[in-house]
């Protein structure tokens, strides 16, 4: 189980998270103008790294705030956190 | 044979307290401090059980938690019989009852031990390949398959134990205590460190504790002397707690651990009550030093698992540590030096040591001089090629082993023995290290896995790590220990240390025999009788990695997940296959380490606290009036109330009609409910709401479908505009959590800028809704200047009232197409407002109604419940509500996944409603619905969603999803039962008042 920092309350366990997919994409401004298949990239296609990978997590038990994780999933290293809205950090790109 | 075994006094017994026991039901006597195992020895029992598959006897093999064959049943009690005890682990008390397993009638005459002489006929995989033809046979194999699977037996009645949780938060973890545990707990705990020790065994100091030999000493002090000094001085540390009879199950990621601290295991059954028996901690360490020692290994030979037939280290155990000699006439089998410590042991004891066959060709050290100058014969370069004795060892024949090991040569010798003890060398106990993540790297030189990587700050000392004598441990430890807890020095820079363990090793893992392998029995696995034909056998066919080796042969799938034997068959794969063991990487470990108790895991999580559920407000009138109840979330709910005589049909139809015909009430407090507020609040339903919310005034409710980005229909339910900017809204009663949780994402994630602010309200307010003609009347006693008339609180409004001084919320809405009027009142006021409710109503026949009658009354409207008629793969188009579409609004989500070339499909399964030709006969909801039986294969075309008789309509109704139902109205359609046809006419899902009449009758 991990300890995750959450940027608003500090170190908690795992069981007050839930993670929330991968991280950083976007929601069209205009659905509407977009093709089947361009919608489609949006609603369906996610990534699943082995390696760092960019996600989404939610202090469900807590303050409910998202934030963002960068982890390793081959060894579960969590490498950094930062707040929705801020730029992730470049050094894992 | 009732010889008493018992050779020396040691200071792990006590003499003093005898403990009776039974063993098959026969009386044995024991003393405190025995295990089961060592008192059976003691009473020279040595067979046990039976073997899994073949049924042969088993006795004895280890002394610790390893054991692959001496498990037993304990006690005859349903309640707390136990399975798969391991007689080495267990602690002897008064009346302890144990008995063998897996044999029938009993262990000394087993019917099954014909498989035994079946063997050629049951290899590897025999299960797969013979009961696979011809398929229809199947049901029939199985009932004799499961007669002969399992071991042991179940507890038939609740355990009467008491079991719970505890967390723990240190420093420093420290596993195992021997001596290397024994020294870096000392050490942290001296430094400050907050420190947690734990041993799976009742006593600590590991295998040094009792090593009595000159040849291991310490400051000059002979090892267990100066290890006992060390344990008494940590005994007094303050912020070291030491567990004992405490196993480490699992070892996960971020120093998370589980382990299982036994309590009451040991004691009589008169002293357990009330006394928690486990307690299963869950420990959160900053550091974790794992000392788990190692495992001895068998060797792998011609009958290698009959009765007598030991590891050599656990014949030391029970000599020195239990004061009980495993035999009269001794005979140890090595590859390398431990077993000679084990003869000088015993000889030192009186107990007679017949002979030592070494593997090895030349050996010299100081241990192997002491034997020969004792005059115990040993037989180097030689090997076992068979043993005898059916339910015990009488005898071995050796030969001699050619130079390169792969053959025997010259002539056999025999040997009278009546105990043998074996050595393979050792193995580290890495099993923890591994499920945390660590990486294991081979080492040739003695053909070990030790920890290379470590994923977590945790370091592995001692024999775990590959430093198997004592000057390799004690030279190591001290640098080890202030590099891993950052400290300048320690007490153990400079110990002066005696070893005179000769590290040389000629390892074999299949000894080669005079007979061909397809005449031997090599257990492998002891517990699942898997032998090294066996894998070899798997080989042949084709199985190259370890992993598909194990299932296929079972080895190492057995309740010791093979702690003995994995090494070997690796190291046979290796061979045959002619792949590196290091590349060839173990088979996973996986937790728990021993098997926990389901106790254990569910802790005091049973009966009523197995899960959190939730009551309304109104939950004790509900069992007052002795209502059903039914789970809906985490919540109870009122399902239905019978009267005398009543079952749930006579109830839910009852009230259905009194309902409609004069007035009901429903406890509807489960309904979510969030509270909306901010100046956005419009903008942001606009979008998450698939109608419009713009236009909605202050003091109206609307109805609303909320979607998934997919376009698949999510949750509904009203939503009212109470001021400008502040709204409430309400979700279906398990959906409440979830719609929270999404609507928060998009406002932070997607659309920060809105002000819009989110608050679960659901437990603040109980909601108590009325329903039926006469509810007007109802609600005007219960508030009386409240003004109902139509043009003052029309359908689809609300009102901010009191009710005496109580502040309330009136909402004109209705799941049930009747006139209704819904009460939300502070909750603790709700049980108040209910009885008000009651008796204003009393005088109407109020009839309170649970979740049943309520889906009885939507159906007949044709109303959805998300999650009963739909299944995340239903648009709003699909269940007929384009109404609830805005044509207008530009996005909303799920808006354009309404017009993928998915979504406009027009076969799309559609919500339909369905009368039966027989107005009497009541679909089965989930049956199938198809058109052609006489088609093949026959095409499903959908199932029932929602069903029942309507006491309102008198007719049978049904809701189902169909493929392309929207344009078969009138169609006949079957729904094919197991014995019949039913015949079904497809409707308007709206059976009842389609022009909505009721609402302002």
């Amino acid at each position: 189980m991990f300890l995750i920092h959450c940027p608003y309350c500090g170190e908690r366990e795992q069981s007050e998270f839930k993670a929330g997919g991968e991280a950083h994409i976007v929601r069209p401004k205009q659905p509407t103008e977009l093709s089947d298949d361009q919608w489609a990239e949006y609603l369906f296609m996610r990534k699943n790294i082995k390696g760092v990978q960019f996600e989404r997590w939610v202090h469900a038990h807590g303050c409910r705030k998202w934030f963002n994780i960068v982890r390793d999933t081959s060894n579960d290293e969590i490498k950094a956190i930062y707040k929705m809205g801020e730029k992730p950090p470049t050094k894992y790109k | 044979m009732t010889n008493n075994l018992r050779v020396k006094s040691s200071k792990f017994i006590d003499e003093t307290y005898k403990i009776s026991f039974k063993f098959n039901n026969k009386t044995y006597y024991g003393y405190k401090g025995d295990t089961l195992a060592s008192a059976l020895l003691a009473n020279n029992i040595h067979l046990v059980g039976r073997s899994f598959k073949y049924h042969r006897p088993r006795g004895i093999m280890t002394a610790g938690s390893e054991e692959p064959n001496a498990i037993v049943q304990l006690h005859k009690n349903t309640s707390r019989t136990e399975p798969n005890v391991r007689a080495t682990e267990i602690e002897i008390y008064e009346g302890l009852e144990a008995s063998s397993q897996n044999c029938w009638p009993s262990v000394n005459f087993d019917v099954g031990g014909i498989n035994n002489f079946l063997s050629p006929v049951l290899p590897a995989g025999f299960y797969y390949k013979t009961f696979m033809w011809p398929a229809s046979f199947w049901e029939k194999y199985e009932y004799f398959i499961r007669k002969s699977a399992g071991l042991g037996k179940s507890p038939t009645e609740p355990d009467p134990d008491i079991y719970e949780h505890k967390y723990i938060h240190c420093d420093v973890l420290v596993i195992g205590a021997g001596i290397s545990g024994i020294i870096a707990a000392k050490t942290s705990a001296k430094n400050g460190f907050k420190t947690l020790l734990v041993d799976e065994k009742p006593h600590l100091g590991g295998s040094t504790i009792y090593q009595n030999l000159e040849h291991f000493k310490i400051n000059n002090q002979i090892s267990s002397s100066w290890l006992d000094k060390e344990i008494n001085e940590i005994k007094k540390i303050d912020n070291l707690e030491i567990k004992i009879r405490t196993s480490v199950a699992a070892f996960h990621g971020y120093n998370f651990l589980l382990a299982r601290e036994n309590l009451t295991d040991h004691l009589p059954l008169h002293q357990r009550n009330e006394k928690v028996r486990h307690r299963l901690l869950k420990i959160r360490a900053k550091k974790v030093i794992s000392a788990t020692g190692s495992l001895e290994r068998p060797l792998v030979f011609d009958n290698n698992d009959r009765p007598g037939i030991m590891l050599s280290s656990a014949i030391e155990k029970y000599s020195n540590l239990f004061g009980v000699a495993c035999g009269q006439k001794n005979v140890l089998f090595t590859n390398n030096d431990s077993a000679y410590e084990t003869a000088i042991s015993l000889f030192q004891k009186g107990i007679n040591v017949r002979a030592i066959i070494d593997n090895r060709e030349e050996v010299d050290s100081k241990l192997v001089k002491e034997i020969e100058k004792n005059n115990i014969k040993i037989y180097k370069g030689y090997t076992v090629v068979n043993t005898f004795g059916y339910k015990k060892i009488n005898k071995i024949s050796i030969m001699q082993l050619s130079k390169d090991g792969q053959k025997v040569v010259g002539s056999k010798i025999s040997i009278d023995c009546d105990c043998l003890g074996m050595s393979g060398g050792w193995t580290p106990a890495v099993h923890l290290f591994t499920q945390s993540g660590g990486k294991l790297k081979f080492r040739d030189e003695d053909q070990v896995f030790i920890p290379d990587t470590y994923p977590s700050d945790q370091i592995s000392i001692g024999s775990c790590n590959g430093e198997f004598t004592l000057d390799e441990i004690l030279s190591r430890i001290s640098k080890k220990l202030k590099d891993f807890l950052n400290i300048k020095k320690t007490e153990y820079e400079n110990l002066e240390i005696q070893s005179n363990f000769n590290k040389t090793k000629r390892n074999i893992w299949l000894l080669p025999s005079d007979k061909i392998i397809g005449k031997t029995k090599p257990f492998v696995d002891y517990q699942n009788d898997a032998t090294a034909k066996d894998i070899k056998l798997a080989l042949r066919e084709g199985f190259r990695s370890i992993e598909h080796v194990k299932r296929y042969t079972t080895t190492g799938m057995g309740t010791d997940q093979g702690k003995l034997g994995n090494m070997h068959a690796l190291g046979i794969i290796s061979e045959t296959a002619g792949s590196k063991m290091g590349e060839l990487g173990t088979t996973t470990f996986r937790p728990p380490y021993t098997p926990l108790t389901f106790g254990a895991i569910v802790g005091r999580n049973v009966g009523e606290y197995f899960d959190v559920y939730r009551k309304t407000p109104i939950h004790d009138w509900h069992v007052e009036n002795k209502a059903k109840f039914e789970n809906v979330g985490q919540w109870k709910r009122a399902w239905f109330y019978p009267k005398e005589n009543e079952g749930m049909h006579e109830a839910v139809q009852r009230e259905s009609k009194a309902a409609r015909d004069s007035a009901g009430i429903l406890d509807a407090s489960t309904l979510g409910k969030i509270d909306i507020q901010g100046t956005d609040a419009s903008e942001f339903l606009n979008r998450v709401y698939t109608n419009a919310w713009s236009k909605l005034a202050i003091g109206k409710c609307r109805y609303g479908l909320m979607l998934n980005e997919d376009g698949m229909v999510y949750d509904d339910g009203v939503t009212t505009r109470l001021d400008e900017n502040h709204y409430i809204m309400t979700t279906t009663t398990g959906g409440a959590a979830t719609v929270l949780g999404k609507l928060e994402d998009y406002l932070q994630t997607e659309w920060p800028e809105l002000d819009v602010y989110l608050t679960s309200v659901t437990d603040h307010y109980a909601t108590i809704s009325v329903c039926g003609p006469n509810s007007k009347k109802i609600i005007s006693k219960v508030i009386p200047n409240l003004d109902l008339s139509d043009e003052k609180f029309p359908h689809m409004s609300f009102k901010n009232t009191k009710i005496d001084k109580v502040k309330c919320r009136v909402m004109r809405i209705s799941f049930t197409g009747e006139q209704s009027y819904e009460i939300n009142v502070q909750a603790n006021y709700g049980k108040s407002v209910w009885d008000k409710c009651m008796q204003a109503g009393k005088e109407f026949n109020i009839t309170p109604y649970g979740t049943e009658t309520m889906h009885l009354l939507r159906a007949e409207k044709g109303f959805i419940i998300v999650g009963q008629d739909t299944d995340a793969t239903m648009t709003p188009i699909d269940l007929q509500m384009d109404w609830i579409v805005s044509k207008k609004k530009y996005d909303f989500i799920g808006k354009r996944s309404l017009y993928r070339s998915d979504t406009i499909r027009e076969d799309r399964k559609q919500l339909i409603g369905l009368v039966t030709e027989n107005p009497k006969e009541v679909l089965e909801e989930g049956a199938q619905i198809i058109a052609d039986a006489n088609k093949s294969p026959v095409e499903m075309l959908g199932h029932i969603t929602s069903s029942y008789y309507s006491p309102n309509l008198e007719k049978s109704i049904a809701l189902g999803v169909v493929k392309g139902g929207k344009n078969m109205m009138g169609q006949k359609l079957i729904i094919p039962m197991e014995n019949k046809q039913i015949y079904v006419t497809v409707t308007d899902p709206v059976f009842l008042d389609k022009e909505n009449k009721r609402l302002n009758a």
